[in-house]
């Protein structure tokens, strides 16, 4: 401690586990918006990946709630935020905007894989086949009429989940920061934008770099025009996130309330390293550089997508920091305003780095899983069964409205 | 392609949205009932259960005199004792802070093991600084303002933290989740969570948020907080915020008070008497 703080707030409350919160469901985000760049808004470029999107997000989304679980005091009792919300509390809507984040995310992957899901079903043998049935859920038609049935259901599902789960699962975690009036370092309406947009460059980065890490593993060919079209889209998203950000502390250095003193302290001394080296430096203001020559510049396509990954990896060591700056930042500033307390994440324990390594681990496990059953990067076998199937290789070209 | 009607025998995909539809419409339509019900449980607990104490006919309020505060701590041992409040420095339902205003207008404020053995020695100096000429002194005893607004009840998330007929806000510690939202909304610091390894518990509950309580379980039984009781020289006064006659109105007419972090709205019913510019 340094300074005075209140005796109470010793206890940092919030540790590295409620870093990894933020962070790891806000690379949901990006995965998203990708599908939904593709499936709802067309853009042809980025079709190589729009099924690899999807399942990420959803790997990510299904372990969305578990850094808080562990986080919990009681976390046996968690269930009640489901079962007796507080309807005030903007941590209460959490269960339900959740679930319905999870089950658009989970709906789309079906409706997006039903044909290779019903393919594998029919050539499988075994247990396989079994698992493949269960997860066609019955429904075995794939004629072209009913796949752009499913087509269309997926863009207006892509159309209902941005401005609701979307907006909603990304913007209330910066908004149960942001609407905290006794911390000023939290308290801005600008914090839900905020943590959108982080959100979206961090989850495109990461799409980035599995991509590249999983075509690798496969031995697969990189689509390099598709990478530099998601890079691209970065770039400008890196571009709002950093703008917003800038204007947050813009504001709060112009307008030199009573609590001014203290922030500047805060993020040019307590946090001098992971605010002004890692954030604005290594994760801000390096990858936009990468990025936007990226897109700007004709570079040989090899370069650009080592360009890219490069600028991807930045933006994620990044994010995380910004992550970092606001949970651990918003406590280490003493309410009271006169005093810093520190806080350094024990090594073991329910909350400790091993528990934070595992807990990130996690998504990357079940993404494994999923795309066993349904590799997004693969086509179905064609059988010879009775059923023809048309298969593409990636994502299957269906008459649209024009 | 051919094939078209070969649909399989489960269920289609319309039933099955509809299916899915109906499973989470219901939780929803459960959820809302079950929180109706949770509103009569409180009531319950917030009201009849000390006999013949009616909450209805209080709204309690506290009068923190600094002027009379001599920095003993006895009002800290005195609730560290009664409420069972862990034996920790980070675990504090009140605790006494010590101002020290300098001749070269810096503001130097300590309260070292949160005044529960009051105050001796020099105020908190980064080592090697000179010691400072010090124009004005004084101790400001802090517990929990029970605000009318009070920010930790409107971000819990379960409803744990809840506002008594009688203005007092309370935890149920068998209800909370230990999420520690309210910690953080707390602009005075007045809360902490038990922890896990805690030598004792207020309720026995531990990893659950614990906060001053005016001691409820007193004060709805016609007694003072442990606090007041304790207090050697007066600077606590308890008192019914109804009762123009009661200690607090008295001192609230008398002279002018003043209430913690007033921009924030929260409408603490803990009000200072000699309350400095800068006490936060």
């Amino acid at each position: 401690m340094d300074g005075f703080a209140y005796p109470n707030e010793v206890q940092i409350g919030w540790g590295l586990i409620v870093v990894l919160y933020p962070f790891t469901t806000g690379l949901i985000a990006g995965a998203f918006i990708v599908s939904a760049l593709y499936y709802v808004f067309n853009v042809e470029s980025l079709r190589p990946l729009a099924r690899f999107s999807l399942v990420t997000a959803l790997a990510f989304v299904i372990v969305a709630p578990l850094p808080l679980l562990v986080h919990l005091g009681q976390p046996e009792r968690a269930v009640e935020i489901f079962v007796t919300p507080h309807f005030t509390s903007a941590m209460a809507m959490f269960g339900y905007i959740w679930l319905f984040y999870m089950a658009i995310l989970m709906i789309q992957t079906w409706l997006v894989f039903r044909k290779d899901i019903v393919t594998y079903a029919i050539t499988a043998t075994g247990l396989k086949r079994r698992i493949y049935s269960a997860m066609a859920l019955g429904v075995y038609d794939v004629s072209a009429k009913s796949l752009a049935i499913d087509r269309r259901l997926v863009k207006v599902l892509g159309a209902i989940g941005i401005p609701s789960a979307w907006i909603l699962f990304h913007g209330y975690s910066g908004f149960i920061f942001g609407s905290v009036k006794a911390n000023p370092w939290w308290s801005t309406p600008l914090m839900p934008i905020i943590f959108l947009f982080s959100a979206v460059v961090s989850g495109m980065a990461l799409l980035i770099i599995l991509y590249v890490a999983a075509m690798g593993v496969q031995r697969k060919p990189l689509n390099h025009d598709a990478l530099r079209s998601l890079a691209s889209w970065l770039a400008g998203f890196l571009a709002v996130n950093v703008t917003i950000e800038a204007l947050e502390v813009a504001t709060m250095m112009y307008m030199q309330e009573e609590s001014w003193d203290t922030v500047r302290s805060l993020i040019t001394e307590r946090l001098a390293v992971s605010y002004l080296g890692i954030q604005l430096v290594l994760g801000s203001a390096l990858p936009l550089l990468a990025l936007w020559v990226v897109a700007l510049v004709r570079l040989p396509q090899r370069a650009a997508t080592l360009l890219s990954s490069a600028g991807a990896l930045l933006t994620l060591v990044g994010v995380f920091a910004m992550r970092w700056n606001v949970v651990i930042g918003g406590q280490i500033l003493s309410k009271s305003l006169r005093g810093f307390l520190s806080y350094t994440p024990e090594i073991g324990g329910r909350e400790g780095i091993l528990a934070a390594l595992l807990l990130m681990a996690l998504p990357f496990e079940l993404f494994a899983l999923i795309t066993y059953f349904i590799p997004p990067w693969r086509e179905a076998p064609v059988e010879s069964s009775g059923i023809q199937l048309e298969l593409n290789m990636v994502e299957p070209e269906f008459p649209r409205p024009a | 392609m051919a094939g078209d009607e070969g649909k399989g025998t489960g269920l289609d995909r319309r039933s099955f949205l509809k299916l899915a539809g109906g499973i989470l419409g219901s939780a929803g339509v459960y959820a809302v009932l079950i929180n109706v019900k949770g509103t009569a449980v409180l009531d319950i607990a917030s009201g009849q259960a000390a006999g013949d104490y009616d909450p209805n006919e209080h709204y309690w309020g506290f009068v923190v005199n600094s002027h009379n505060c001599i920095g003993c701590g006895k009002c800290v041992v005195a609730c560290k004792q009664e409420n069972r409040v862990p034996q920790r420095d980070d675990c504090n339902r009140t605790w006494i802070e010590r101002y020290h205003l300098t001749e070269d207008g810096r503001v130097l404020v300590d309260s070292p093991q949160s005044g529960i053995n009051g105050f001796v020695g020099k105020p908190y100096l980064k080592p090697g600084e000179p010691e400072p000429i010090i124009d004005k002194a004084f101790f400001v005893p802090k517990l929990c303002n029970q605000c009318d607004n009070a920010p930790c009840i409107q971000v819990c998330p379960v409803s744990a933290t809840y506002k008594t007929k009688d203005g007092i806000i309370l935890v149920d510690q068998e209800r909370c989740i230990g999420c520690r939202y309210c910690i953080m909304t707390c602009p005075y610091g007045a809360r902490y969570l038990v922890p896990a390894d805690a030598d004792r518990s207020p309720t026995g509950n531990t990893s659950v948020a614990d906060k001053c309580t005016w001691c409820y379980h007193r004060i709805t039984k016609g007694r003072l907080p442990a606090c007041v009781e304790a207090c050697p020289v007066g600077a606590r006064v308890f008192g019914d915020l109804n009762d123009p006659e009661s200690p607090v109105r008295k001192i609230m007419r008398e002279t002018r008070v003043a209430v913690l972090k007033p921009d924030l709205g929260t409408k603490p019913k803990c009000y200072y008497v000699g309350l400095e510019e800068g006490v936060r």
